[in-house]
């Protein structure tokens, strides 16, 4: 797999970053050279094997639906860096033009 | 005042009356000063140390109330440990001024036993870096060599144990994070079970490898801090809930046990000749004691890597797609949108690094090439823990280098993330298999310390501690 241009643009979009063009340039040929490094995987076969997903080896436990370690809205509005004391505020979801 | 090297010294003083609590975080406080070129503490909690050595003081002296476990234990606190009322912002801009609404689980049971937490430490960003030259802050450096590294991501909680500014440092451990400093630094790093330690009010980097551990002069004291640290929490839905061991309660043992060690592993010419020389001389140690100790070949070696940083760049990037600046942290100034507030706050707020594996970390979960990475990541993640129980059916543990050489200088590695990475070799197997490990200083090239390190199965630390601890005799 090779990464190039395009896909440095999709991978910024998905990862809501803006990077500068110099930025994006180190980052292809990072990504490029640890991939090289990665796709030493596919010397395993893997074919019958399962993915490991879980490392804890013990089942869920399950408790009550219920409410519990709230904390109010002061608190929770406490680190924003902007509020008004109800809600977060955030620049309009619709550019200005 | 004499260096303390364990908790149980600065108790009996402490209870005979030659040493003060407020004495004790005067002396640390002090060190804290003197090493302040090292860039080890991003904050000192100098007021509210002494106000509970005072505190510790009177409860000690009217004798009517116990004191806690951790009496007269001064701890630093790695910069991803959330403390309720405290600023906790994993060495990173996007968390500037951000304080915690409540404390780790970790850090509630250190209180309630009576520890005095003095500080708050550098680290890598978000803990991803392996020299704590990653950190908003700078880098931290290495006490025993100019210019070098102190390793990460808990670099600066290692010299703050070097630089005796307190008895004992907790950080994390994702591939490493806390055995390579504590190699690099001279000083014992324990790594426990994935799972053993509740992990809620740890800063998330990846999930699946996190683990709280301890950085300290002594195995004496890694035990008891694990002790009070382990177990069943209703906020971590990933921790065991099997009972906690009394691991404080170590014994010499005079058991002969069966160590397993990997040829190539030690053989390699990746590792540094003195260190070579110096695990072989250990592994004739261990003959010597009467342990039964076999070379075994290990065919994954080369495939840790590879898997261990498709599989954290993963958890990584869902894990800090949180840091958008809308409910906390930094937010970029002047934007127009609230598209525009995400992209920017992220963009400014994150270093270098941490933009890197969330790319990669994007990449390999992207649609397209999930399965070619992702879940091939997570098949050889299986392979590679198979691989490792079946040596436990037939070893009690496994001993490894923890490095494959000494401490760098800080900014050699820059230009080249590979080769940061691939230093992280030997420490990242112990999270890929969720194993304990302990690190502990084995020798000395050009000055700079380096380590070995020994793991058991899963929840056998006390096996572990017991058997290091015997070894220290």
């Amino acid at each position: 797999m090779k990464i190039d241009k395009t896909l440095i643009l999709r991978l910024e979009k998905l990862a809501q970053l803006e990077l500068g063009q110099e930025e994006k340039l180190t980052l292809e040929h990072d990504l490029n050279k640890i991939l090289d490094m990665v796709d030493k995987m596919n010397e395993l076969d893997t074919s019958e094997i399962e993915p490991l997903k879980h490392i804890s080896k013990e089942v869920n436990q399950l408790r009550p639906d219920e409410i519990r370690n709230q904390v109010d809205a002061k608190a929770a509005l406490s680190n924003a860096p902007d509020h008004n004391g109800v809600h977060f505020k955030v620049p309009k979801v619709i550019p200005k033009p | 005042m004499p260096k303390y090297s364990k908790l149980t010294s600065i108790q009996n003083d402490l209870l005979s009356a030659n040493l003060s609590c407020a004495e004790l975080v005067e002396h640390y406080l002090s060190n804290i000063e003197k090493s302040q070129s090292l860039n080890v503490y991003i904050e000192v909690f100098e007021a509210e140390a002494r106000e509970k050595a005072s505190a510790l003081d009177a409860k000690l002296k009217e004798g009517v109330e116990k004191p806690g476990r951790l009496f007269g234990m001064v701890i630093s606190i790695k910069d991803v440990l959330c403390y309720e009322g405290h600023e906790v912002t994993g060495g990173s801009k996007i968390l500037t001024g951000f304080k915690s609404l409540y404390s780790a689980t970790a850090i509630e049971r250190l209180l309630a036993e009576d520890a005095i937490i003095i500080g708050r430490v550098n680290c890598d960003e978000f803990a991803m870096g392996s020299a704590n030259e990653n950190s908003y802050y700078g880098p931290t450096i290495n006490a025993l060599g100019e210019n070098k590294v102190p390793g990460g991501s808990s670099g600066a909680s290692a010299v703050s144990v070097q630089t005796d500014t307190c008895l004992a440092a907790i950080g994390s451990d994702t591939g490493g994070s806390v055995r390579q400093p504590a190699a690099f630094c001279g000083i014992i790093g324990m790594k426990p079970t994935y799972g053993r330690i509740s992990r809620y009010g740890l800063l998330a980097y990846a999930s699946s490898f996190d683990q709280i551990g301890t950085l300290t002069n002594s195995v004496e004291d890694a035990a008891i801090l694990l002790e009070v640290m382990a177990g069943a929490d209703e906020f971590d839905s990933t921790v065991s809930r099997q009972s906690v061991k009394p691991y404080a309660g170590l014994k010499s043992e005079s058991k002969k046990r069966k160590i397993a060690y990997f040829k190539n592993t030690i053989e390699s010419d990746q590792l540094d000749s003195t260190i070579q020389s110096a695990t072989f001389d250990y592994i004739e140690k261990l003959k010597a004691e009467g342990h039964e100790v076999r070379g075994l070949d290990f065919e994954y070696l080369d495939y840790l890597i590879p898997a261990y940083y498709v599989l954290t760049t993963a958890e990584a990037s869902s894990n800090l797609s949180r840091y958008d600046g809308v409910r906390f942290g930094y937010r970029s100034a002047d934007t127009r949108s609230l598209a525009e507030t995400y992209r920017k706050s992220r963009t400014e707020g994150f270093g270098d690094e941490v933009k890197r594996r969330i790319m990669l970390g994007t990449f390999v979960l992207s649609s397209g090439h999930y399965d070619a990475y992702y879940t091939k990541a997570q098949k050889v993640r299986r392979m590679i823990s198979d691989n490792i129980q079946e040596v436990f059916k037939n070893y009690d543990f496994i001993v490894m280098p923890v490095t494959p050489d000494v401490a760098w200088s800080i900014g050699e590695n820059d230009a080249d993330p590979i080769k940061t990475y691939l230093a992280d070799v030997y420490t990242v197997l112990a999270n890929m298999a969720g194993i304990p490990a302990i690190s502990f200083p084995l020798g000395v090239k050009d000055g700079m310390p380096f380590g070995i390190q020994v793991m058991s199965p899963a929840f056998q630390e006390d096996q572990l501690l017991n058997f290091i601890f015997t070894q220290h005799q």
